[in-house]
Parts: structure tokens; C-alpha cells; sequence
């Protein structure tokens, strides 16, 4: 735990320019807000087109309600956060930089502020700070994008690409805050970033963030946060977007991205979710579907109509028992769905179906009448 | 090699009015709830003239022709 532990003092930033791009390529950085795209790619892209234009768009908005590493790190960390931002400032020539943070992370809120005011002029002065909704989609690039232009937190069609045209029409680049710290490690060190916060919940002793080396299994980082009861049937890998894993098979396997590629997971933002002991998995998933199906922006008909559709499935199985009717229709519609919105988030909750369908087949062959009470 | 053509739509700016998939049912089926599922091939030189109708009668404009650069197998 030794970075997000440091304490948090401003210090010069090392001086930066196009190398620090080649340094954070080296470093394998990929995006930790969800999509673990590639940094490098993303900085290249605007730094192309920025002709001194450009936008930095800090993004706070941790809209996934299991996760809480991004508000701890902007709490306890925020001039590291701050750092990454103002690098990226610099070395993308930006115009601008734009505080992007969930609008219940008040702690968080008021750290970054606090640093942001210990930091020199021209950086203040370029500084905004937008509040995000609390919504499912609104830390979604595009969507944060929308909300700072024009106050509608909801994805666009792209192209154009935040690179392309963002906040203001220039060339933008959106960042994860957990991301931008690693960027101010890199360039201090020149050292590839070791580790990554997990949010770690559901049954295990004691949830919140932890800060892993990467290589660190699923069992390593369970056992970090107190352990699971040895009953614990599953794990949710990534979040709401992630995938179930049973828990055997899963113990083992390495949190760093390319062993998690390996068995068709993704960190995604960094949850590792154990399904509590007892709690049945179909109900849960009903859940959860539930959940996303309202969090859909009811922009797209695939989307709105699709997810519902799939929730409403799953609670059908969940409340009344297995019908072979309705496990055909999740079948059908969970190919159907997929890759039909202006963003991913169906592709998301697709996802996160299917590793349930699968996970959990016998439970969904054989699942009872509960008549259980709605939870979402 | 000459470029493909695909037909490409606005999901945001599409309502599920289904005209497409009438004009072009080789191209377009329609969801379970009307939204249109575009195959996933370019498009056939004797379908172009129903594709581009289709572009030009959609009521909300949702539906587009785009080319993209041929890939050498």
C-alpha cells in the first residue's frame, strides 16, 4: 500500500514532453475507469490534433455504485491525481482542464478542490470543476463530454470521437483519475506501474479499496480484505460490466490484464464483487439487470427496450421459477442486443448476463419460485 | 481492390419505424421491438439502389451508406 498511503504533497513536476507518451506506452498504461484502453493510443490521438485547443476532462464520476476506489484516491490522493492532469495538460498543449466528479463524492470534492488550490496560478486558472450525476452512464466519455457542454449527462453518437471533437469542439481527452495518478507515477519513476486499486465487496470481512502489486490473485486480494466464507460460490469480476467467475476457478487467477484476457475477464473498474453466502445467484442477477436496465439513458430502442426486456426475464425466472420460454428469450435476445446502442453499456449488461447464464446454468435450469420482494 | 459499402445507423436518432427493413429485408431485420439489426456484409451492388432509398425514406434520417477502404485478403 505504499503509493496511495504516501502523503500527498505537491512537488515540481518532472519536466514533460512527448516522451513522457513513449514512457507511459512502455509502461503498458491502459485506461482504469472500465475499458482499459490503451493510454498511449488515447494522448497520441489528441496530441495530433490539439494545436494548444486541447481539453482534459478529469474523470471523478465513478458512477458504478460498488466501486470506491476513484473517490478514495481523489480523497487521500488528490495532488497525484492533480499531477497526472497538469502533465497531461502540458504535454497534450491543453487549453483547458476540466474536474469532472461524481456529485455525491463530496469528500472527494472537497479534497481535489483543496488541492487544487495549492496549486500555482495557471493552473488554477485553467481549472473547472463540473459535477457529475449520479448516474450509470454518466462517467461514459461521451457522455461526460455532453454534460460539460451542454448539462445532458447522457452518451452521443460518435463518430466524432473525443478526440475528434469533445468539450467545447476540440480535441478531448477524458481520463480516468486513477489512470491520471499512474501517468504522475511514471513520470517521476520512468517505472511501469506495479499495481492497481480494487474496490473489494460483497461477502468478505472487510470491503473498500485495496491497493494490489499486480500478480496478486483473486484469493491473494480476498484474503486481503479479511477473506470469504469458504461457501462463497462466485465472484464478480469488473463490476456490473464484469463477468461472474465460480470461485475455484477464479482463486487463482492473476488481477493484472493480460492474465485476466487470458480467461476472457477484464479488471473493467477494479470491483471484485464475492456473492454472498446464501444469497441466490438468480435473484441477485435479477438484481443487478434490474438495476442496469434503469440505467440505460433510453436513448437507444436496443438498449431501453432490450435491457428491460432481459430484466424483466430474469425476474420472471427469479420471482415465479425456470420457464424454458423465458431462458430462450434470454438467449435470443442477449445476441440480439448486443452492440445495438450509441455506447456499450447493453454490450455491458450482456455481458454480465451471459457470465451469469453460464456460472450459474444449474441455478437458472432448476431455479424455484421464490415470490422473493423486489430489491432493485 | 474497390472500397465496401455498409449500411450504418444513428441508434440514438432511430425510432424503430421499420421502413428500412421493409424496403431491404436483406439487409435489415427487425428486433423484437421494431429497432432495426443490420447484417453484418456490405452491400451487394444490386441491392445499392433499395439501400440508398432506404437512407433517403427514413422519416428521422437514421440510416446512413458508409464506405470503407477494401482490406487485400
Amino acid at each position: 500500500m505504499t503509493r496511495l498511503h504516501a502523503p500527498d504533497v505537491m512537488s515540481p513536476l518532472p519536466r514533460a514532453g512527448g516522451e513522457l507518451i513513449d514512457a507511459i506506452q512502455r509502461a503498458g498504461l491502459v485506461g482504469r475507469g472500465g475499458a482499459g484502453f490503451p493510454t498511449a493510443v488515447k494522448w497520441r490521438a489528441v496530441a495530433e490534433r490539439s494545436r494548444g485547443q486541447a481539453v482534459i476532462v478529469v474523470n471523478g464520476a465513478e458512477g458504478e455504485p460498488q466501486s470506491k476506489k476513484d473517490r478514495v484516491l481523489m480523497s487521500m490522493r488528490p495532488h497525484l491525481v492533480l499531477d497526472g492532469a497538469f502533465l497531461a495538460a502540458h504535454v497534450l498543449h491543453a487549453r483547458r482542464v476540466v474536474l469532472y466528479i461524481g456529485e455525491r463524492h463530496d469528500a472527494a470534492r472537497a479534497a481535489m478542490l483543496r488541492a487544487l488550490a495549492e496549486r500555482p496560478d495557471h493552473d488554477r486558472r485553467i481549472t473547472s470543476l463540473v459535477s457529475a450525476p449520479a448516474r450509470y452512464v454518466a462517467g461514459h466519455e461521451a457522455a461526460a463530454i455532453h454534460m460539460i457542454n451542454e448539462g445532458v449527462a447522457t452518451p452521443t453518437t460518435a463518430p466524432p470521437y473525443p478526440f475528434e471533437r469533445g468539450v467545447d469542439g476540440a480535441p478531448t481527452l477524458v481520463q480516468n483519475v486513477e489512470t491520471l495518478a499512474h501517468v504522475a507515477l511514471v513520470a517521476r519513476t520512468g517505472m511501469p506501474s506495479s499495481t492497481s486499486l480494487i474496490t473489494m465487496a460483497g461477502a468478505v470481512a472487510h470491503p473498500g479499496v485495496i491497493e494490489v502489486e499486480s500478480g496478486m490473485t483473486i484469493g491473494g486480494a480476498i484474503e486481503r480484505a479479511g477473506g470469504a466464507a469458504a461457501s462463497a460460490r462466485a465472484v464478480l469480476v469488473g463490476g456490473y460490466f464484469g463477468s461472474w467467475v465460480d470461485m475455484q476457478r477464479g482463486w487463482n487467477i492473476s488481477l493484472d490484464p493480460a492474465a485476466l484476457r487470458q480467461q476472457s475477464l477484464g479488471l473493467g473498474c477494479g470491483v471484485i464483487g464475492v456473492l454472498s453466502h446464501g444469497r441466490c445467484p438468480v435473484c441477485e442477477t435479477a438484481g443487478i439487470m434490474r438495476y442496469l436496465a434503469g440505467e440505460s439513458s433510453a436513448q437507444c430502442g436496443p438498449c431501453f427496450f432490450g435491457l428491460r426486456a432481459l430484466a424483466d426475464a430474469v425476474t420472471r425466472i427469479a420471482e415465479s421459477g425456470t420457464n424454458g420460454q423465458d431462458l430462450d428469450r434470454l438467449r435470443r435476445w442477449t445476441v440480439d442486443v448486443t452492440g445495438r446502442g450509441a455506447c456499450r453499456h447493453p454490450d455491458g449488461a450482456v455481458i454480465f448476463l451471459q457470465s451469469s447464464l453460464q456460472v450459474f446454468a444449474d441455478e437458472f435450469a432448476r431455479h424455484p419460485a421464490h415470490g422473493l420482494r423486489r430489491t432493485a | 481492390m474497390r472500397d465496401r459499402l455498409h449500411l450504418t445507423v444513428d441508434r440514438i436518432k432511430c425510432d424503430g419505424r421499420g421502413l428500412c427493413a421493409e424496403l431491404l429485408p436483406e439487409l435489415i431485420r427487425l428486433d423484437d421491438w421494431g429497432y432495426p439489426i443490420l447484417a453484418n456484409a456490405s452491400i451487394p451492388e444490386h441491392l445499392l439502389p433499395l439501400a440508398q432509398r432506404a437512407v433517403e425514406d427514413c422519416p428521422v434520417l437514421a440510416i446512413a451508406i458508409r464506405r470503407t477502404a477494401a482490406v487485400k485478403q
